[in-house]
């Protein structure tokens, strides 16, 4: 029931998408059908949550980390999926006559409806990473529907600015949930709860705690972190009444709620969070006096309330805890109806500006009252329901003890907050209802349709309810709310209307007398309407300096290593891997001995002899492309001997093909290039790139030279003791491939595989350009009949060579390159095409069905339970043969061999198809 | 024998590198395919060098170290794959900018 309950919202975010075409009643209804099945479900869901129980649901997701897909429906969780479906129902109906009719009403309430789906998913959520995923959801659908109107430019800014410091927020939430969740040993919210203790007392207490208030106070629009929420208006107004008085923002103090049990209780906490509070909650209200926007004034009082709660929550309290739940509740109804009302009015006026409006009350009398009866409410009238939550929160602050100075500035700061308060409330009202006379010419505002009323009408009679019989309405879902935050047993309270003549009464008075003198005489006698002082040090404004500066760097430093040159970057690369490297040796280069050396003979001074002179040669010569070329393969053949003379039988066979197959493949490729390299580099400049490369080659080779004569313990020993009984191979480096390491194989055939591929999907579009006086006129026929009679042989060879390769030196990779090396010396000699008709080969089907054969082995060891790619080897006896000794991972030896004789060969003869067709047998 | 080798993979990566520093593409594939020859030796002597001891079980006694021959064996026939791929870019990126510099830009050839 539960898993439905958090699914439902998603769901139904395809109906008003579906049902765009209709009409907007349509879709409208077909939204609301996710609301009205909530609370359906919730009420019967109720009874038992009401009893003291609670629904609890969980499925395993990803066990190894602690993330499980647990629900439960507790108090709070009722509490705030009524809200967000009560409210969301309201807003949907509000949203069907608040949208101009060219903005797309079924993109809306489909955001509206994966919004509601995450704040949901927040609420019932019993695992505080299931938590996490839920609260990036509700930053990244907020996202969307903030910047609902994207062709505006302050629209898409307040969306971004949202994300980016909601993101934040996240990020920091994510580092202290894990903390907590490795100090706690489990992150299931209901445990968590019971560790409370065990938490408090841990030494990363204090870090888990700042990192998931920094969370908390970025969604809750809390001091310093405030400002994206005056921007986030930008979003249409249904948009703020959904999300900034009743859910989104609520998240971050819903968290709070959860996590109280577990967190609260500390000095730590008290100072943190109740000083954030306080501080946000006369940092609004002061701020939302001197707003002429409706929704700025709506949004800076939403933080000032914000900042109530906290301060509640902050309080270790659980009576200031019961009165927190209150006020959510209290502050959810009357600040969703205020922000339908500031909808109403920018809708009949095309204003929201408070300078401009006027006397409105002769042309919007119903509207008025409405917006008064909640304004009341938000300022703390008697009779309604913000009075009460606000009788309780003055009631808390009076019994502060044990600490210090704060135990009188709480009470009196609040008092002041609550003159602004009550100042900005009247201002909403007056400033526009009244205050002045609108001028009825210029645009002739009309009361709103019926039914755009009744969301307003609902939202202010629960205020009048509430307020008037608390214990009828609110009480028994305040308790079961409360219980479920504190954690067991509720304190004393009492929803009573009137408790007497007491301290709290006072300061209301106090803060009702002082509010209405604050704002009549700011009117008169400073004129709030010239107002204009804003701070140059507002957050938004800091957020902007931080990112343009953030951009300018990014810019510069972009600039400076990537100017379009890619010679430049090639540069930059090389000279900060010296200077990394360089850095362990800067402070001098330690004293070491001679452990291992081995005596020079003759033949080894020879080749490298050759191996010098033949690179020195390559260098001088470079620009004579063909010279250089040849000059290089003879670098490489030394190179194959160095690895022949070193113990090193496979490379020097791999190396010694590849040679042959990179050639080829230069020399394929030479036509299509210009045949000489112009000198373009000054002396300068071939200086410093000589210094540069000889510092490479001095690092390199030093390098080389201390770890050969450095003693040093090396890893494979294991391998060569497990070689042949677990790999059943005497040849150690194959078993290492195609067993030990097979994964490992297995990607860099892929790698392959996709090399070759993406030089098919090159050469696909390339025109044949060439120089036809460069393309080779005539094709040897000593090759051609070489080639034609080498052929058998040499596939005799890699058969023989691949057979034996896991006891013996061979193997797929070597057998590959020497078939593909005498396919490739056939298409040379002969023309691909009459080797194509000769031998019709599919080069790009033996790649595939090798990877696949690679996969297969792999795979098979599924079904022996094992994981991917263990081998398993035994003896065979055929007859005549005799003993022979199989393991599957010749099979995926098999598989190597495929994708290098496609990949080498499909590489050779797509570069070849270039060239001119003159072969003698074409 | 060490001086030898670690003085012809100095030799090499400094050639390597000159090369890859140049603005033609064709200079820049000779420097890459000189470079990985340069880094495949470097990674075969990290296991020390022996003569006539290849890693095969009960060839000999002792034995080269067979791991950082697997490692290099993989790279040498991926450095071809490189190699031809970067050829190949090479050729597309002649085609589409009528220049072989590797910044597109230069002059004409």
């Amino acid at each position: 029931m539960l898993f439905w309950l958090a699914a439902l919202p998603f769901a139904g975010a395809a109906l008003p998408v579906l049902s765009r075409t209709r009409g907007r009643t349509a879709i409208a209804w077909s939204a609301a059908i996710v609301p009205i099945a909530g609370l359906v479900v919730l009420w019967v869901l109720a009874s038992q949550v009401f009893d003291g129980g609670a629904w609890r649901a969980s499925v395993p997701w990803m066990e190894g980390i602690g993330l499980n897909f647990s629900l439960r429906l507790d108090g709070l969780a009722l509490l705030f999926c009524g809200l967000i479906f009560v409210i969301g129902l309201l807003v949907i109906l509000y949203a069907r006559y608040y949208l101009a009719a060219d903005d797309p009403l079924g993109r809306l309430l489909a955001l509206l409806l994966a919004f509601m789906g995450a704040m949901i998913g927040i609420a019932l959520s019993d695992n505080l990473l299931l938590t996490l995923v839920f609260w990036e959801l509700t930053s990244l659908t907020s996202f969307l529907l903030i910047g609902y109107w994207s062709h505006r430019p302050d629209a898409r800014q307040g969306a971004r600015m949202a994300l980016a410091v909601t993101g934040m927020g996240g990020l920091a939430l994510l580092g202290g949930v894990l903390l907590l969740g490795d100090m706690a040993g489990t992150y299931e919210i209901s445990e968590l709860a019971r560790q409370g203790d065990a938490i408090r007392a841990h030494p990363h207490y204090a870090a888990a705690l700042v990192l998931i208030l920094v969370g908390a106070f970025t969604k809750s629009a809390q001091f310093p972190f405030q400002f994206w929420l005056p921007n986030a208006m930008a979003a249409p107004t249904p948009v703020s009444a959904y999300l900034h008085s009743a859910t989104m923002v609520k998240a971050g103090i819903f968290l709070l709620a959860r996590l109280w049990p577990a967190l609260s209780g500390t000095e730590l906490w008290f100072y943190l969070v109740a000083g954030t509070g306080l501080v946000t909650l006369v940092f609004g209200a002061y701020t939302a006096l001197f707003r002429h926007d409706l929704k700025g004034l709506l949004a800076y009082s939403t933080i000032s309330h914000l900042g109530l709660i906290v301060l509640l929550l902050g309080m270790n309290s659980k009576l200031a805890a019961v009165a927190a739940v209150f006020h959510i509740i209290n502050h959810a109804t009357f600040k969703a109806s205020l922000f339908m009302a500031a909808g109403i009015i920018d809708h009949e006026t095309g204003t929201r500006d408070m300078r401009k409006l006027a006397g409105l009350w002769r042309y919007l009398p119903y509207t008025a009252v409405l917006a008064t009866v909640a304004a009341a409410a938000m300022a703390g009238v008697p009779l309604l329901n913000g009075f009460l939550s606000k009788e309780m929160f003055f009631a808390e602050t009076l019994t502060l003890r044990d600490v210090g100075a704060l135990s009188w500035i709480v009470p009196a700061v609040s008092t002041f907050a609550g003159v602004f308060s009550v100042a900005y409330s009247t201002r909403f009202i007056h400033d526009v209802f009244f205050n002045g006379e609108w001028d009825a010419t210029a645009r002739m505002p009309h009361e709103p349709p019926r039914w755009m009323r009744i969301p307003v009408e609902v939202l202010v009679a629960l205020c009048l309810l509430v307020g008037m019989a608390p214990n009828l309405t609110v009480g028994p879902t305040l308790a079961v709310a409360a219980a479920s935050v504190v954690g067991g047993t509720l304190p004393e309270y009492s929803l009573a209307i009137w408790h007497g003549f007491n301290l709290p009464l006072a300061m209301s008075l106090i803060a009702t007398l002082l509010g209405l003198v604050l704002y009549f005489g700011a009117q008169r006698i400073y004129n709030l309407h010239a107002f204009e002082g804003r701070s140059p040090w507002t957050g938004a404004r800091l957020y902007q300096v931080v990112i343009v500066s953030l951009a300018k760097f990014a810019r510069r430093f972009t600039h400076f290593t990537a100017n379009g040159s890619l010679q430049r970057q090639v540069i930059v690369l090389v000279a900060v891997t010296l200077a990394v490297g360089w850095w362990p040796f800067a402070g001098g280069i330690p004293e070491r001995v001679l452990d291992r050396y081995t005596p020079i003979d003759a033949i080894a001074v020879i080749g490298w002899l050759v191996l010098v002179i033949a690179l020195g040669a390559t260098v001088t010569l470079h620009r004579q492309r063909l010279t250089a070329l040849i000059l290089v393969g003879a670098v490489g053949l030394m190179v194959a001997a160095a690895f022949a003379r070193f113990s090193a039988p496979d490379l020097a066979l791999t190396q010694l093909t590849v040679e042959v197959a990179t050639i080829l493949l230069m020399l394929l490729a030479l036509p299509l290039l210009p045949a000489t390299t112009p000198i373009e580099s000054s002396q300068l400049r071939r200086a410093r790139d000589g210094i540069i490369a000889a510092a490479c080659g001095l690092g390199l080779g030093g390098t080389a030279w201390w770890m050969m004569t450095t003693a040093g313990s090396s890893v494979s020993s294991e391998h060569v003791a497990r070689s042949v009984p677990g790999g059943g191979g005497t040849n150690v480096v194959n078993v290492i491939l195609v067993d030990f390491r097979g994964f490992d194989t297995y990607g860099e055939i892929t790698v392959l595989a996709v090399a070759a591929l993406g030089i098919v999907a090159l050469l696909g579009g390339a025109s044949s350009e060439r120089e036809s006086d460069e393309a080779p006129s005539f094709r040897p026929a000593m090759l051609a009949l070489l080639a034609r009679a080498l052929l058998p042989l040499s596939l005799l060879l890699s058969a023989y060579l691949l057979l034996r390769g896991h006891n013996l030196p061979g193997g797929g990779f070597v057998a590959g390159l020497i078939t593909g090396a005498i396919l490739a010396v056939l298409y040379v000699g002969n023309g691909a095409a009459w080797s194509r008709r000769q031998l019709p080969l599919d080069f790009p089907g033996l790649l595939v069905a090798g990877l696949a054969m690679a996969t297969a082995t792999g795979l098979g060891a599924w079904l022996f339970g094992r994981p991917f790619l263990t081998s398993a080897h035994g003896h065979v006896h055929p007859p005549i043969i005799g003993d022979l000794h199989l393991a599957t991972a010749a099979l995926f030896d098999l598989g190597v061999y495929l994708v290098v004789v496609g990949a080498t060969m499909l590489i050779l003869e797509r570069l070849g198809r270039l060239m001119p067709e003159r072969g003698v047998g074409s | 024998m060490e001086l030898l080798l670690a003085s012809a993979i100095g030799l090499l990566a400094a050639a390597g590198v000159y090369l890859c520093l140049r603005a033609r593409t064709f200079a820049v594939v000779l420097g890459l395919t000189l470079l990985s020859y340069a880094v495949n030796l470097f990674v075969f002597v990290a296991g020390g060098i022996r003569i006539g001891q290849p890693p095969i079980v009960g060839a000999a006694v002792a034995m080269a170290d067979p791991l950082p021959q697997a490692l290099v064996l993989t790279a040498i026939v991926i450095g071809f794959g490189m190699t031809a791929y970067l050829v190949v870019l090479s050729i597309r990126a002649r085609a589409a900018t009528a220049s072989d510099h590797v910044d597109g830009g230069g002059a004409p050839p």
